[in-house]
């Protein structure tokens, strides 16, 4: 065989398939998204045809000429294709992005003639990118240039490129596990539970430790009983300490049993065979409303309240909140006397984070002793010192190193391999790598919280608002990871965000013997609000009140207090506002789009290739709406968010940025670069940024709750603009600190509008106008922002739509895309991103953090503007076909 | 993804197809190698060594090999089947692959032989070769064969009539379908997604013979005169089966079946 150029000796494994062929060959270009020939980051060149290649069986391809992503070009003489990439701005962690540039130029893209939209949704349908919403990779596809180069000091506001950019577009930007291999590194399979709820009452592992190639095998037995949490935060009393690394009490299907570390990973997969367990099958409880209730079975019975930090142990009760404002009875007095009220039930179905990179870890101990960990995480730091509580270890003896990371949206914030692999590294003294497979990260990797939301609320003739309030059930499954926070957050800015006399909160979030859920972005916001402005569209229509009027009329201006279910009174303010901008901005758009479909003006419509997200018609028969919904969140994360970050003056005339926080596509390494260029009035290109190294960065609490830009960026802003005065004023020193802690924190807002067309002969709905206002402030890079507000919506579409993990007896059915859809390129249209003009007091230079936000008003501003079609208010997502289809043909059971 | 097993050799002649305890057949390998293997499959024979024409079309009718690729079936049958002519029953041919979820890229190794024997309710190869009133060419180990008609090998969702050892050797379609008018319908829970429901159908001379797949657990033949809406109710109303899986709720694949199987015989009319 020759790989890119170069003839290969080595044969293949017996089954084993080209892709990790490859990868062994060291051509790590290669991708692992799914291994199952769904996502399409493994595409590469067979004898010029493009395949995935973790499906094309290797033995074939002996003989063959093979042609992956690094060897099409380099960063100094990129291919056209990769080129395309760079110019467009056309991918954002990257991960999926060797697979588009090969597929790509086997296609002969970007072309003089571009093929026809309908044939490059054929022909993209088998390359899966979940951080773009798909835009800028047409982009790339059309060869459109979106980036530019900067001139010193003066790139901020300035579509610069990220500075991996090609990189990534060839190959060479090391992931996780894309660094040379340690020597002698053994790998980690682990057996996982085969019940909702059971204990172990005999486990023998005797014929697996003597089976061929097994170095280790892990019970209960023989991890610490140190209990923790998987969900990372700065304070780690946010999560309950309900969780042992092997527990002998099984709380969901696939938790881990026995944890095997042989030579080869079909050694460790063929030992686990060899574990010998019996178990004691417990009741299980999987529907949250039963959890709660007197005598279900108890899920964490067993644990100390106050030591383990569930607010009811004896309710499967993780974390509750209960409030009303000003004075008990105020909203029931209030909804009694009010014009008009509403009162409904929402619900939300779990969701997976799908990032393109699965969870993945090698732990080794360095010559030093430094028990080191590369992974995939948005928090090294936070993993590290979990890490060293966990083994006992002086953190300083602990080192988490971070590289890019392939997708985050959440789902790494969180300690899930590591302490694995950490562990099996210190008991065999050898390299250990556990990398989760796909089907791992749909059984039991957390999930989006599914939550069910009652809201009553209430307004006068005028339509200002009189009473609001929300009752929530979180399912958090069979861990709290993130249950507390996600609960408290989710009612948080979904309830400050409008101004009314009466408020109350009920909210519990509760243990089930399902898959644990965890962070997701918007962190619980996204139920809450695709409640509320359901709830308060439904109110406007009541009062015969336009809905984007009433949200006017109600929403909090500057100065106003946040009040959740009682009077928030922490470090929160109105560090700029610009949320009348952004309902203004969506309102007039959609009457421009309504206008022009009118008109026929826009003939084009984006499924023929026309970007703008304007004025598509609805096709004969169908009914036509329009929706718009809305959403405020906090810059920051709450109590406490800190950076510490380093610039230092390099011999060659460049600079290097230490920063602890991470890159997973969120573009935060491109601010850094920006933020730093400027200040030291140099061109970006002469900035280097190190980052997320536990071994070389200050201390950093992680790329969360949207920090990167306005915490770690002010950080690194004030570390460069320290440099410059030493620089010029000549003292000699060459390097300066800044850092920042996350405090006073600002608010951002988002306004989502669509028209739509739905068809009620089959449920189907189209989307025919996507507009999204954003108040981010100053915008320091217009491509990024604009990026990751059209990856939130396509995100947001696929909750909304089209995706949901299915249970089944607590047993997850879509364990693989195939089954999961998470948008293609066909399902994604796009959305005209409009910005708000506001200088934010409290972020770096006017700037505001946007990179959960709009996600979260997508789904009520589509179920608004299905209802305005049909006149019939979709209560749950995601709002599929079929389920559209009962709503509308009033067949089954509707779900309100 | 690597697929634990022992061996894998390549099938050269017929002689090579007697299968060890043990052994598997492989052909494109995209399903095989998308899933671990299950226990006790030690070894794959890769029927892509025999060698086999991947389809011959000749006064007889088509065959096609069960080592012919969807891609092949999609460019070569499909550019047969464009033009009006003795050929523009395989009009077809391209929608029916188009109708996997698989991408252009998978098409290329993908072949008719595995996504037949797979049975799955969304094989599209199954959706296009009923309508054309195939029949499969079945290999008996230790020789002898056997021909049976496409919707009777396929009994179930993952279940044909394939007997331990057994090879699908082609697929035979008789030259009368060839000529003859046919249609293609298709929903997704997404445009380009899974199947839910797919209709085909080909124009007989005094029948429309629809069939219908993805929403139905095993392909589901009906047989109705040219435009008799009613009749095609009344034989719809006798499917009590439909399909459940996470690709769309029975109750709803029963209703849009029945509006793709219409908007089917109008186009037969
Ligand atoms: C991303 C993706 C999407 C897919 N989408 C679809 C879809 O929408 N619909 C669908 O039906 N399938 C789908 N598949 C499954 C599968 O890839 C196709 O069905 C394909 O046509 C199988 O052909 P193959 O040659 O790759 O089979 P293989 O994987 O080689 O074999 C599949 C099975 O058939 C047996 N087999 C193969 N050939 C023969 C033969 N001649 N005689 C006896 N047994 C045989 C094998 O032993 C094996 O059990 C998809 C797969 C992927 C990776
Ligand atoms: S890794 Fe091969 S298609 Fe996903
Ligand atoms: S950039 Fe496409 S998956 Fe992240």
């Amino acid at each position: 065989m020759r790989i890119d150029g170069a003839a290969v000796d080595a044969a293949p494994r017996p089954g084993q398939c080209l892709r990790t062929f490859l990868r062994e060959q060291g051509r790590t270009g290669v991708k692992k998204g799914c291994d199952a020939g769904d996502c399409g980051a493994c595409t590469v060149l067979l004898d010029g045809d493009p395949v995935h290649s973790c499906i094309v069986p290797a033995h074939r391809a002996v003989g063959s000429e093979v042609v992956t992503v690094a060897g099409l070009g380099t960063p100094d003489d990129p291919h056209p294709a990769q080129q395309a990439f760079a110019d467009a701005a056309g991918f954002q962690c990257g991960f999926c992005t060797a697979g588009m540039v090969c597929t790509a130029a086997a296609l002969g893209l970007p072309a003089a003639e571009a093929p026809e939209p309908a044939e490059l949704d054929r022909l993209f349908k088998g390359n899966l990118c979940r951080c773009t919403g798909y835009r800028s990779v047409r982009d790339a596809l059309a060869g459109r240039r979106n980036v530019e180069t900067a001139v010193a000091g003066e790139s901020f506001g300035r579509p610069v490129a990220a500075p991996a950019a090609l990189r990534v577009v060839t190959g060479r930007e090391a992931y996780t596990l894309d660094e040379p291999e340690p020597p002698g590194m053994l790998h980690v399979a682990v057996l996982g539970s085969p019940h909702p709820h059971a204990r172990i009452t005999r486990i023998d592992v005797a014929a697996a430790r003597a089976a061929p190639g097994v170095h280790l095998v892990l019970t209960y037995r023989d991890v610490p009983a140190t209990p923790y949490s998987t969900g990372r935060h700065q304070d780690r009393n946010d999560d309950p300490d309900d969780t042992l690394m092997l527990d002998p009490v099984l709380r969901f299907r696939g938790q881990r049993v026995a944890v095997v570390v042989a030579e080869t990973l079909r050694q460790a997969r063929r030992a686990l065979r060899l574990v010998d367990v019996e178990y004691e099958v417990l009741p299980a409880v999987l529907d949250p409303e039963a959890a709660r209730a007197p005598g279900a079975p108890l899920v964490h019975g067993d644990k100390d309240p106050v030591l383990a930090r569930i607010a009811d142990p004896g309710r499967n009760v993780v974390a509750v909140v209960r409030e009303e404002y000003p004075v008990p009875g105020a909203v029931d007095a209030a909804l009694a006397v009010s014009a008009a009220t509403v009162e409904g039930e929402w619900s939300t179905a779990r969701v997976n984070h799908a990032a393109l990179e699965t969870h993945g870890a090698r732990a080794w101990v360095a010559d030093d002793g430094t028990l080191t960990v590369r992974t995939s995480s948005q928090v090294p730091f936070l993993v590290r010192d979990e890490l060293a509580r966990l083994l006992a270890l002086d953190p300083a003896a602990v080192r988490v190193v971070v590289g890019r990371v392939g997708g985050g949206f959440g789902g790494k914030q969180e300690l899930l391999v590591e302490d694995v692999v950490a562990l099996a590294a210190l008991r065999t003294g050898r390299a250990v790598q556990w990398e989760l497979t796909r089907e791992e990260q749909f059984t039991v990797v957390p999930c989006r919280h599914p939550m069910r939301v009652r809201v009553r609320a209430g307004a006068g003739a005028d339509g200002v608002l009189t009473a609001l309030a929300i009752d929530v059930l979180s399912d958090t499954g069979a861990y709290g990871n993130h249950a507390p926070g996600v609960l408290f957050h989710g009612v948080h800015e979904s309830m400050a965000v409008y101004r009314v006399p009466a408020k109350r909160v009920d909210a519990e979030a509760v243990y089930t013997n399902n898959l644990p859920s965890g962070a997701f972005r918007g962190y619980g916001l996204g139920q809450v609000i695709f409640a509320i402005e359901s709830a308060l569209d439904e109110l406007a229509a009541r009062l015969g009140l336009d809905p984007v009027e009433l949200r006017r009329r109600n929403v909090v201006r500057p100065g106003d207090p946040f009040v959740v279910g009682s009077l928030v009174q922490d470090d929160l303010d109105y560090g700029s506002y610009g949320l009348d901008q952004c309902l203004d901005l969506v309102d007039e758009a959609l009457r421009r789009g309504a206008a022009e479909s009118r008109d026929g003006a826009a003939e084009g419509g984006w499924a023929r290739g026309a970007t703008d997200g304007g004025g598509r018609a609805a096709p004969v028969g169908w009914s036509e709406g329009r929706g718009v919904a809305l959403a405020m969140i906090a810059t920051v994360p709450p109590r406490g968010h800190y950076s510490n970050a380093r610039v230092s003056a390099d011999a060659d005339g460049g600079f290097t940025v230490d920063v602890g926080t991470a890159e997973f596509g969120n573009g935060t390494t491109t601010v850094h670069v920006q933020l730093a260029a400027d200040a030291l009035g140099v061109p970006p290109d002469r900035v280097r940024v190190r980052q997320s190294d536990t071994g070389t960065s200050g201390y950093d609490t992680g790329a969360y709750g949207s920090a990167g830009s306005v915490v770690a960026g002010k950080a690194v802003a004030q570390a460069a603009a320290r440099l410059r005065e030493h620089l010029d004023g000549g003292d000699g020193v060459r390097s300066a600190e800044g850092s920042h802690d996350g405090s006073p924190r600002s608010v951002a807002f988002n306004v989502q509008g669509f028209r739509v067309a739905v068809n009620r002969a089959t449920g189907e709905v189209r989307v025919l106008q996507s507009v999204h206002a954003a108040d981010a402030g100053v915008v320091i890079n217009p491509e990024q922002l604009r990026g990751q507000i059209e990856g939130g919506v396509a995100q947001a579409l696929g909750s909304a739509l089209q995706e949901q993990v299915q249970l089944h007896d607590g047993e997850v059915m879509t364990r693989a895309f195939r089954h999961y859809r998470v948008p293609q390129l066909v399902d994604v249209p796009p959305t005209e991103v409009l910005f708000a003009d506001t200088v934010d007091t409290t972020g770096p230079r006017g700037a505001k953090s946007m990179s959960e936000a709009p996600y979260n008003p997508v789904a009520p501003a589509l179920a608004n503007a299905i209802t305005d079609a049909t006149g019939v208010r979709p209560h749950a997502i995601p709002m599929q076909k079929d389920t559209l289809w009962r709503l509308l043909n009033g067949v089954g059971r509707s779900s309100a | 993804m690597d697929l634990d097993v022992d061996s894998v050799r390549t099938a050269r002649t017929r002689a090579d197809l007697a299968l060890a305890p043990g052994e598997r057949f492989l052909a494109g390998g995209t399903f095989l190698y998308s899933e671990p293997l299950p226990p006790g499959v030690t070894g794959l024979v890769d029927l892509l060594g025999l060698g086999w024409e991947p389809w011959t079309i000749d006064g007889g009718g088509l065959r096609v090999s069960a080592t012919c690729t969807v891609e092949e079936v999609r460019a070569g049958l499909g550019a047969l089947g464009a033009r009006s002519g003795p050929y523009r029953g395989l009009g077809i041919a391209q929608p029916c692959a188009d109708a996997l979820l698989l991408s252009f890229k998978v098409a290329h190794t993908a072949t008719v032989g595995g996504n037949l024997s797979l049975a799955l309710p969304a094989g599209a190869m199954v959706s296009l070769f009923a309508a054309l009133g195939a029949s499969v060419l079945v290999w008996a180990p230790g020789g002898g064969a056997r021909v049976e008609s496409l919707t009777s090998f396929v009994t179930g969702p993952g279940e044909t009539t394939l007997a331990d050892g057994e090879v699908l050797r082609e697929v035979r379609v008789p030259a009368s379908a060839l000529g003859a008018r046919t249609a293609f319908r298709k929903i997704a829970l997404t445009p380009l997604g899974r199947s839910s429901a797919v209709v085909t159908g080909l124009r007989a001379e005094e029948t429309a013979r629809l069939v219908l797949t993805a929403s139905v657990p095993r392909p589901v033949p009906l047989e109705v005169a040219p435009g008799d809406h009613a009749a095609l109710d009344r034989a719809l109303d006798a499917v009590t089966e439909w399909f459940d899986d996470p690709h769309g709720a029975p109750d709803w694949r029963a209703a849009v079946t029945r509006g793709l199987a219409h908007e089917v015989l109008e186009e037969l009319a």
